[in-house]
């Protein structure tokens, strides 16, 4: 064994008992996930069919507007498509033809279905299909959902990278595949950790391109950096790869357990593992104390809505001092989240899916040092004298691994540092 | 099916929200799927209000399709009364919940609340935000207002400021100010502010001021004919526009109707010699309706610019919008596609855009400089400091913030006769806006080019037009173009160059 992490004294929350509320849901819809996976995927395009409220939404989530003419457009549903007064799939076939005359850069196109596009039973799949014959090989479509009515946020993501599985080429190599988008320099940075440990054959999904050589196999492991992916793990188990559970790369501790849990797979000696990370942990460590300073012996809040709560609580709980009193997630999904949960030390209430008016009930009542909450919340909660960190931050920053340990105490600590320096109290 | 890149308008049900959020002890609750939520952070974060809007959603899943998604709603409408106890409820449905047909404004009125509700039928694949707000606003207006007997005193309602809008907020205490010193009150203001129970009080007043006919016009035209009460036609931005405002109230009212004009400064600063240099600058006007008529107004005979171009992205506006680009001798641009008006801005090179959000971006990717006039709104047009579209106070404002995109008077004429100092250059921009001082890179050999309509560019021409400044050198090479295409010359030279200033000069 290289390196197991400490149990908690008093147990952990694996077992807790999780309170299951069900009611409105203060959180975005997964096609918020085409906002970094455009990025990510350079030769990519997502085009979601759906409505207005689909456009707004994607220019509205992210905040700012991405005025380099972004690789994403809604296909939007009009009365003549809903009436059927026009065929729906020519439509599409239309729109999609205009589309790659325009962008010729486009190797992959994804069409992404919305709330109305699966309630009038529009099928994407049979789409994907008829195009990828119609444009291939140079461009590839697939399809996927990043409606509100089947997924919740990140699981965009989810949705995204599962319906890539079950076209992968079959492979017999032994390899490993990491599943999760991250920023290019933090998935470099992850490579480099894991050819430092000796295993050179490591493939990322997504790949940058297209062209990238991806695969699956019998022999193929993998291990998840993004606590969301549960559907891409079932994909990657029916495409008979094997799941590497392990806590998430978050902090220090997060980072060593799941490089660990690799390193035991591919029989990597204690002496190297050592050698490749010590280092790193001590830089990690140290930059963890100094921005986590302001967070000890604080109390913190999670409010349900990017899926990392249960890891990074534990990341707070564990480095940086904290006290979870509530932590709340969309999904809790035991072969992801088990090994968090059993080092979360027991105490607080773990909570799955939301009545948003109930849990702000008990925000109110707990008071916390710090609530994580969505952006519809922040504000409002902020006026209330609450310190909020708004989770959406949590996603669209490098925070994975040892070098950004620091940075990711650093988003949690600077609300609450914030609030201290600031002299006149924020009546408004 | 119509491709959509970004849209200057949400769907209909966000127009209801801001209704709702601007009102005070309406709640709205919106059959919709989990992910329409969204919708909050357009007030909180945008608008940094500190509470959240009134508004429950249903949240409905997959897993709800099959089952009882109409129990799902009566469910949120009781804990919504229950929780929040508002004076009136709207109730509605977000696109995907249309298509389910649960009726929420039939199931709403079966459950007696003993609270007026009110349904709207707003459609999603048809209309927009804009509609969403008017009709929103029509509806209640029309359930809850009742002919009563006037105020005494000659009193006015504000009707359509918003939540979201551009700059309702100082536009209300503007216009609150101006009708203040004419001897007239406010009997209520709405949405922004009331509650139900004012708007029942509205017939008191005497007539209504229509601050935004995007999002109050319906209700207008309602009160007009059901509580005979007369609206006012001029929204008053611009001193000209607010001048005939005030002209008209004192037409509905018979009061004298003087204002106050000690504070208006923009007439002097427009006048002032430092001004001479905005002489003609071509501008291109795009937004809502009411910003883009007034604006167009404004930019020709209160700041002295070319209009060189206007349009509107909401159609219930197109027919006036067209008319008033007649004048103008112009064609309106009448779009939501803002490719198209990228396309538009790009041909016609004007030396400025007075746009939305959506143009400001794309003048930064052509390099003209933008002010921005309208919504769609962003975070940045919510300023701190008080800053009216409206009234004499918001001819001030809007003087101040037209200009400063620009390079100004004397820094204009030194960027012309000193082009080639190292650090006084061309691409460091405008010296007020803190750009980083760049230092100058020498640009390679101009060679000819040739143009879309084959007409070429011979190298000397080119070099000369590099000489000049960049935010002309777009009109320069616009101008020497068209010229040369006029005469059927297929070549340009150093001397067409000239030709065409001396042609062009004005």
């Amino acid at each position: 064994m290289t390196y197991a992490p400490t149990l908690p004294q008093g147990g952990g929350c694996r077992t807790a008992p999780v309170l299951k509320e069900r009611g409105q849901r203060e959180v975005f819809c997964g096609l918020t996930g085409i906002i970094w996976l455009h990025r990510k995927m350079q030769d990519a395009f997502f085009l979601v069919v759906g409505s207005r409220t689909c456009a707004h939404l994607l220019q509205s989530a992210a905040g700012v507007m991405i005025f380099a003419e972004p690789r994403f457009a809604t296909a939007i549903l009009e009365e003549a498509d809903l009436a059927g007064l026009k065929d729906a799939q020519d439509e599409l076939d239309a729109q999609v033809e205009r589309l790659l005359s325009r962008r010729p850069d486009i190797k992959q196109l994804f069409l992404v279905g919305s709330c109305p596009s699966e309630v009038i039973k529009l099928d994407l799949s049979k789409a994907a299909e008829r195009l990828s014959i119609t444009h291939g090989p140079s461009v590839r479509v697939l399809n996927f959902s990043g409606s509100g009515i089947e997924t919740t946020f990140t699981e965009g993501e989810d949705a995204c990278l599962a319906s890539m599985v079950p076209v992968l080429p079959e492979t017999d190599k032994r390899q490993l595949i990491v599943a999760g988008a991250l920023p290019d320099v933090v998935e470099d940075q992850m490579l480099d950790l894991l050819s430092g440990l000796g295993i050179e054959t490591v493939r990322c999904l997504p790949t940058r391109t297209v062209a990238d050589e991806l695969s699956v196999g019998p022999n193929t492991v993998f291990a998840l950096t993004q606590p969301f992916l549960g559907e891409t793990h079932a994909a990657l188990l029916r495409r008979h790869a094997r799941h590497l559970p392990a806590p998430f790369p978050y902090g220090e501790e997060g980072t060593t357990a799941w490089l660990a849990a690799i390193a035991q797979e591919f029989g990597i000696d204690e002496e190297t593992f050592a050698r490749v990370t010590d280092g790193p942990r001590a830089r990690a460590r140290s930059a963890v104390s100094q921005a986590s300073e302001p967070l000890q012996g604080k109390s913190v809040f999670f409010l349900p809505d990017s899926q990392m709560e249960i890891p990074l609580a534990r990341f707070l709980a564990r480095e940086c001092g904290m006290q979870p009193i509530e932590v709340g997630q969309p999904y809790i999904h035991d072969a992801l989240h088990g090994p968090d949960l059993d080092l979360l030390p027991a105490g607080p209430q773990i909570s799955e899916g939301q009545d948003v008016d109930k849990q702000l009930d008990r925000v109110k009542a707990a008071r916390p040092d710090l609530t994580v909450c969505g952006l519809g919340l922040a504000n409002p909660l902020e006026a209330e004298g609450l310190t909020t960190k708004w989770a959406i931050e949590l996603v669209f920053t490098p925070v994975h691994f040892y070098e950004q340990a620091g940075d990711l105490a650093g988003l949690f600590s600077r609300p609450v540092r914030r609030r201290s320096i600031l002299g006149l109290e924020a009546a408004e | 099916m119509k491709l959509s890149v970004w849209t200057y308008e949400g769907p209909p049900h966000v127009g209801a929200m801001r209704i709702a959020t601007a009102m005070k002890g309406l709640h709205y609750v919106l059959h919709a799927p989990q992910g329409d939520t969204y919708a909050d952070l357009l007030f909180t974060m945008i608008e940094r209000r500190n509470h959240r809007p009134p508004v429950s959603y249903t949240t409905f899943q997959a897993r709800d399709l099959g089952a009882d998604t109409s129990g799902l709603f009566k469910d949120a409408c009781s804990d919504a009364v229950a929780r929040f106890k508002p004076e009136a409820i709207i109730v509605g449905a977000s696109c995907t919940a249309e298509l389910i047909q649960d009726d929420p404004g039939g199931l709403a009125e079966t459950m007696d609340f003993g609270i007026p509700v009110i349904p709207l039928e707003l459609p999603s694949y048809q209309r927009k935000e804009n509609f969403g707000c008017d009709e929103t606003f029509f509806q209640i207006v029309r359930t809850l207002a009742k002919p009563m007997e006037r105020t005494t005193r000659i009193t006015c309602n504000l009707i359509g400021p918003t939540a979201l809008g551009f700059r309702h907020r100082d536009d209300i205490e503007e216009l609150t100010g101006l009708l203040s010193d004419m001897g007239i009150d406010v009997n209520v203001c709405a949405p922004m502010n009331a509650t139900p129970t004012d708007i029942t009080k509205m017939g008191a007043a005497h007539f209504n001021v229509l601050m935004y006919p995007e999002t109050a016009e319906a209700a207008a035209r309602w009160m007009e004919a059901n509580l005979g009460q007369p609206y006012t036609k001029v929204v008053p931005i611009g001193v000209g526009a607010t001048r005939d405002f005030i002209a008209e109230v004192r037409e509905i009212t018979g009061l004298p109707c003087h204002a106050d004009e000690t504070r208006l400064r923009q007439p002097w600063y427009a006048a002032s010699v430092d001004s001479t240099y905005l002489t003609g600058k071509r501008v291109f006007i795009f937004g809502d309706g009411t910003h883009v008529k007034a604006a167009a107004r404004i930019a020709r005979d209160e700041m002295g610019f070319e209009v060189a171009g206007m349009g509107c992205f909401n159609r219930e506006m197109a027919r006036d919008i067209r008319k008033t680009a007649k004048e103008y001798g112009l064609e309106a641009l009448i779009t939501d596609d803002y490719l198209e008006v990228e396309e538009a801005i790009e041909k016609l090179q004007p030396e400025m855009i007075l746009g939305t959000q959506m143009e400001r971006h794309i003048g930064k990717r052509l390099g003209i400089p933008c002010a921005v006039i309208s919504a769609p709104v962003h975070v940045q047009d919510f300023p701190a400091r008080y800053s009216p579209q409206m009234g004499f106070e918001g001819a001030n404002v809007m003087f101040d913030t037209w200009v400063h995109p620009l390079v100004m008077g004397l820094e204009e004429h030194l960027l012309h006769m000193f082009r080639d100092d190292f650090e006084f250059h061309d691409d460091a921009g405008a010296s007020h806006h803190g750009g980083q001082a760049t230092a100058r890179v020498e640009e390679a050999e101009a060679v000819q080019t040739i143009t879309a309509d084959n007409v070429i560019w011979l190298a000397d021409a080119e070099k000369e037009l590099r000489k000049i400044p960049f935010f002309v050198r777009g009109k320069a090479r616009r101008n020497t173009e068209s010229y040369a295409s006029e005469r059927g010359l297929n070549e340009i030279s150093k001397d067409t160059l000239y030709e065409a200033k001396a042609h062009f000069a004005r």
